[in-house]
């Protein structure tokens, strides 16, 4: 009889004590360690957690990055679930009047520039491409790479998914707009469509520069027939057409911490980070 | 007296576990109306906002710029043609199913027929250990072994595709439809097998022409269940399914699945624009069909079982 009886009360003193335990420590990092939640894009996600170690030992604080997407960023500051959202694309005027309406004015900060560049995989022997062809390709006009010139092997498009701001850049620079094929593949970030592309002679894939390891960069065969590379002259020269800006974006309202934070990342320290991710600082807008 | 007291109290203690355990009970099934209460509320103002029937069928007209259904929620304008995700859900299922039943029942048939009590302990918990793998693990391996080699044996464009997809969610699916058939032939009295043997049966015809038809409502609940457990999966279709959503009959072309849809997306979307409530509403649309197939197959079950019992003049 004793036993039973002091077995609930055991377990009420345990579940007490773990209680106590999760709120202390949850109460411990609240009051000492400042946390920014930084959400968003994923061309920018490496360079972000470089930016937050860096920041973060110097600062003592917390900075947290995840990626999931510009769309993904974005919608994450209109919920409050984040204190700043990376994007590499614009936010779209629908986007800014709602977080506007909802959480005050927003600020926007170009703090890097990205080429958005074709891959092909290592082996494949084209020479260039003119964005009218990966046009052709991703709307499915052009579906063999014998209509290019290569051998007569079906092309194996890949895009990211829709959530990604270089997928909005590519649809509206590249395409105009228009739909993708409906049998191009969606794969979640730049790493995925890097990855695909390598293993496979007949892929070809599309993203940001600084993600570009183990495929080709196809140059861009322009409309007076010259080839543009993606490098830094170029893209400071306005001659590579796929060069955007990325952008961080910030409430007025937020607190210092964070917006010391968004300031810093446009200091020189920040933009040789930048430029060791393999992206161009914003002096070459 | 103290016996009366001590009895008193104990009553009391039965009505209250008996009632605590009405509103654990009640709660789940309140949890489930909340569920779908939530999900129908989000989606409802696809249906609400200017257009209302009009609307729902424009989602199941093709919007593509060459007359084909086109999934395009990021666009000037948004296109929001649902029915390559319905196809790709369902091809994918199918593929699963036509792998995972005919086996998971093979083996359930052997674990509980013909296996000795030996190799009975070690198959059923080792086929049951396979549901506890991660579906992310499952998509993994999929991803990197069996669609490489696909792509090579078939010659295909890409090495993700609703075949993949479907292999790997059959991992998945087996093992769940493995233990509720297994479940169900076990139940079967041995009475019936005795009274087979009795009449000169062997073990093989016994298993098939007896234990079988008489386990039929359960062995229809475990497919209902694996179907369930199918097109409700997110992360493996995610991975390997290539997530383009075509519309076609073609197990080796891509897929994209209402599932791997709403993961995908619903992070980026606008609260309460469209594409949030056209998520939603697909959300919905999932269920109702889950729910729908599950009540369909428990009609099913019920009819076999009461064919049955007329069969054998009443007996239950």
């Amino acid at each position: 009889m004793r036993s039973a009886s002091s077995r609930p009360a055991l377990l009420l003193l345990l579940m007490a004590l773990l209680g106590w335990a999760c709120t202390s420590a949850a109460g411990r990092e609240g009051s000492d360690a400042v946390r920014i939640v930084v959400r968003g894009s994923d061309t920018m996600v490496t360079l972000a957690q470089r930016w937050a170690e860096v920041y973060g030992d110097a600062h003592g604080i917390v900075v947290e990055v995840s990626g999931g997407g510009s769309g993904t960023g974005i919608a994450a500051l209109a919920n409050g679930t984040a204190d700043v959202a990376t994007a590499s694309r614009r936010m779209t005027e629908e986007e800014r009047a709602h977080i506007e309406r909802d959480r005050g004015p927003l600020e926007e900060r170009v703090v890097a520039i990205d080429a958005v560049v074709i891959y092909v995989n290592e082996d494949n022997p084209l020479g260039a491409v003119s964005l009218a062809e990966v046009a052709a390709i991703y709307r499915g006009r052009t579906t063999r790479w014998g209509e290019l010139g290569g051998d007569d092997e079906p092309i194996a498009a890949y895009s990211r998914e829709n959530s990604s701001g270089t997928y909005a850049f590519f649809k509206e620079h590249v395409l105009g707009w228009h739909d993708l094929a409906p049998h191009v593949q969606c794969l979640p970030g730049t790493a995925a469509v890097v990855r695909a592309v390598a293993s496979d002679r007949h892929a070809m894939g599309y993203g940001g520069l600084a993600t570009a390891s183990g495929v080709r960069i196809l140059p861009l065969r322009l409309a007076d027939d010259t080839l543009s590379q993606p490098t830094r002259e170029a893209v400071r020269a306005g001659a590579y057409p796929l060069a955007r800006p990325l952008y961080v974006y910030v409430l007025a309202a937020a607190p210092d911490a964070v917006r010391w934070f968004v300031d810093w990342t446009t200091s020189s320290d920040a933009q040789g980070l930048t430029e060791r991710a393999g992206f161009f600082p914003t002096g070459d807008a | 007296m103290q016996g009366r007291g001590r009895a008193r109290r104990a009553r009391g203690l039965e009505w209250l576990a008996e009632r605590m355990i009405a509103a654990v009970a009640a709660s789940v099934v309140v949890a489930l109306v909340l569920v779908l209460a939530f999900v129908a509320r989000e989606a409802l103002p696809v249906l609400a906002d200017a257009g209302g029937i009009a609307r729902l069928r424009e989602l199941f007209a093709p919007s593509g710029e060459d007359g084909s259904f086109a999934w395009q929620p990021v666009g000037h304008p948004p296109k929001l043609d649902v029915v390559p995700l319905f196809v790709g859900s369902l091809k994918i299922t199918a593929i699963a199913l036509a792998v995972a039943v005919p086996v998971a029942l093979a083996a359930a048939l052997f674990v509980s027929e013909v296996a000795g009590p030996r190799t009975r302990r070690v198959l059923k918990p080792a086929v049951e250990l396979l549901a506890g793998v991660p579906s992310v693990v499952l998509g993994l391996l999929a991803l990197t072994l069996v669609a490489p080699a696909i792509q090579r044996a078939l010659h295909l464009t890409y090495p993700a595709n609703a075949l993949v997809a479907g292999l790997a969610l059959s991992l998945a699916v087996a093992p769940i439809v493995f233990s509720v058939a297994e479940d169900a032939l076990a139940a079967v009295p041995r009475a019936l097998r005795e009274a087979s043997h009795a009449l000169g049966a062997c073990r093989w015809q016994t298993a098939l022409l007896v234990v079988v038809p008489a386990a039929a409502p359960g062995v229809t609940a475990a497919i209902v269940l694996g179907f369930g457990r199918a097109i409700g999966e997110t992360m493996i279709v995610l991975m390997t399914s290539g997530n383009a959503a075509v519309v076609d009959a073609s197990p080796t072309s891509g897929a994209r699945t209402i599932t791997a849809t709403i993961a995908a997306e619903l992070g980026e979307t606008e609260r309460s624009g469209e594409h949030w409530h056209v998520l939603f509403l697909l959300g919905l649309l999932l269920v109702t069909f889950t729910l729908l197939t599950d009540w369909a197959g428990r009609i099913v079950a019920r009819w076999l079982a009461r064919r049955r019992g007329e069969a054998r003049g009443g007996t239950p």
